[in-house]
């Protein structure tokens, strides 16, 4: 392929794939690799640094959104990016130690769990429970608009939900995806913070997460501009136009065909690994 | 002089401003580096199958800002990628200095580790090596 042809194909992929994953809340950092990997040929290190600079990319520019709507909770954010970016350098450092074989069956295992957690209905039973004493101490406890005024929250388990977001961390750097859906689930269903201030704080976190892990691919030489341009470009504008379109459509069944290639990436991504294919 | 007081909602506001700023630069000055690279060689044969790592003038924080200067069109590029990695620093920053301005010190505290470990990553390589 020629450079024209290279990035023009590239930069539509990145575009439907920031489309999907902002349309469907699943991100599109998850599917980038795969597609750079399987129908590009594209080196995985390569494929992971233009994946993680898409994600700070979509995060930060999706943060606007957010913000407005007045749910995320900044100390919660910035407590637990301790345990995220520690965790992002560490596994940003794994991925130079870890054979590319293994990382994508890693990817594999992610993938697929990813699109389970995407189908599953979030079965919580919230019991009026006594504040947190160490939530109290770090100031976690907030509240956001409801329908009926202001809700108050608080939020529980901290040494677990921080414990998790190092997993979230370390997925991160190794495999250049924003880890989302783990850390929804730490602060979801571990420390007990409602849906909707868990998904943006999140997001609001998910950029600094790969920042960290960003910086170290940088310094490594793993980030080529020429295949991270047309990357960044086309997720930012597929996202972007995947949040206004959001407001309008019934994403229920792309939701499911979404998470159906997700798991077919995760299938492919472990055979590969499996059979030395990348 | 009226200030609206430093809360958080406010807090959040800026920071949201100050994120998407730094994305629409550093996208800009991605394109703006991706025109003539495209230009230059729009026919050369692409294959990123194997992996070579960047030469130096692209990895290095001190490398890369000089090198975008001289016009290099992949070097723009990755002047555009690095004020990108940037924007989440800035938004750290940013952070450290309004829990400051509430008096805060526990939070300036984590946000100052949060600031450690992401300039460790962007210039920490360079310590080692």
């Amino acid at each position: 392929m020629n450079v024209l042809e290279f990035t023009f194909l590239v930069w539509a992929g990145s575009l439907v794939a920031g489309f999907l994953g902002a349309l469907t809340g699943l991100g599109g950092g998850v599917v980038l690799v795969p597609l750079l990997t399987i129908f590009f040929h594209v080196d995985l290190r390569y494929a992971i640094g233009a994946s993680l600079v898409s994600v700070i990319a979509t995060s930060s520019g999706s943060a606007a959104a957010y913000v407005k709507e007045g749910f995320s909770n900044i100390r919660i954010g910035m407590f637990l990016e301790i345990a995220t970016t520690i965790g992002a350098l560490l596994g940003a450092y794994l991925t130079v130690k870890v054979p590319a074989n293994a990382i994508a069956i890693i990817f594999g295992i992610v993938l697929l769990y990813s699109a389970y957690v995407s189908r599953r209905t979030r079965p919580r039973t919230d019991v009026e429970q006594p504040p947190d004493p160490l939530a109290t101490k770090l100031k976690m406890n907030g509240s956001f608009p409801d329908t009926s005024g202001v809700r108050q929250y608080n939020v529980y388990n901290v040494p677990s939900g921080f414990g998790v977001m190092f997993i979230a961390g370390t997925l991160s750097g190794l495999l250049g995806i924003g880890s989302g859906a783990l850390k929804v689930v730490a602060m979801d269903q571990a420390m007990k913070i409602p849906f909707k201030v868990s998904t943006t704080t999140s997001n609001f976190m998910i950029g600094v997460t790969a920042a960290a892990s960003a910086g170290v691919y940088l310094s490594r030489g793993y980030i080529d501009p020429s295949l991270a341009m047309p990357v960044m470009i086309g997720v930012l504008m597929g996202s972007l136009l995947g949040t206004r379109v959001l407001v309008k459509t019934q994403t229920k069944r792309l939701r499911l065909v979404f998470s159906v290639v997700i798991v077919l990436l995760g299938l492919e991504m472990m055979f590969k690994g499996l059979t030395g294919g990348l | 002089m009226t200030m609206k007081p430093l809360n958080d909602e406010r807090v959040e506001g800026l920071i949201a401003n100050l994120l998407r700023a730094g994305v629409v630069i550093a996208a800009l000055v991605v394109i703006g580096g991706a025109v003539p690279y495209l230009a230059e060689h729009p026919w050369a044969h692409v294959s990123y199958r194997a992996f070579h790592g960047e030469p130096n003038e692209l990895k290095a924080v001190h490398e890369i800002i000089p090198n975008a200067f001289s016009g290099n069109p992949r070097g723009i590029m990755q002047l555009g990628l690095l004020l990108l990695i940037a924007t989440p620093i800035a938004r750290v920053v940013f952070s450290a200095g309004a829990f400051a301005v509430e008096g805060d010190r526990m939070y300036v505290g984590f946000t100052l580790i949060v600031l450690a470990v992401l300039l460790y990553s962007l210039f920490g390589s360079f310590l080692i090596a």
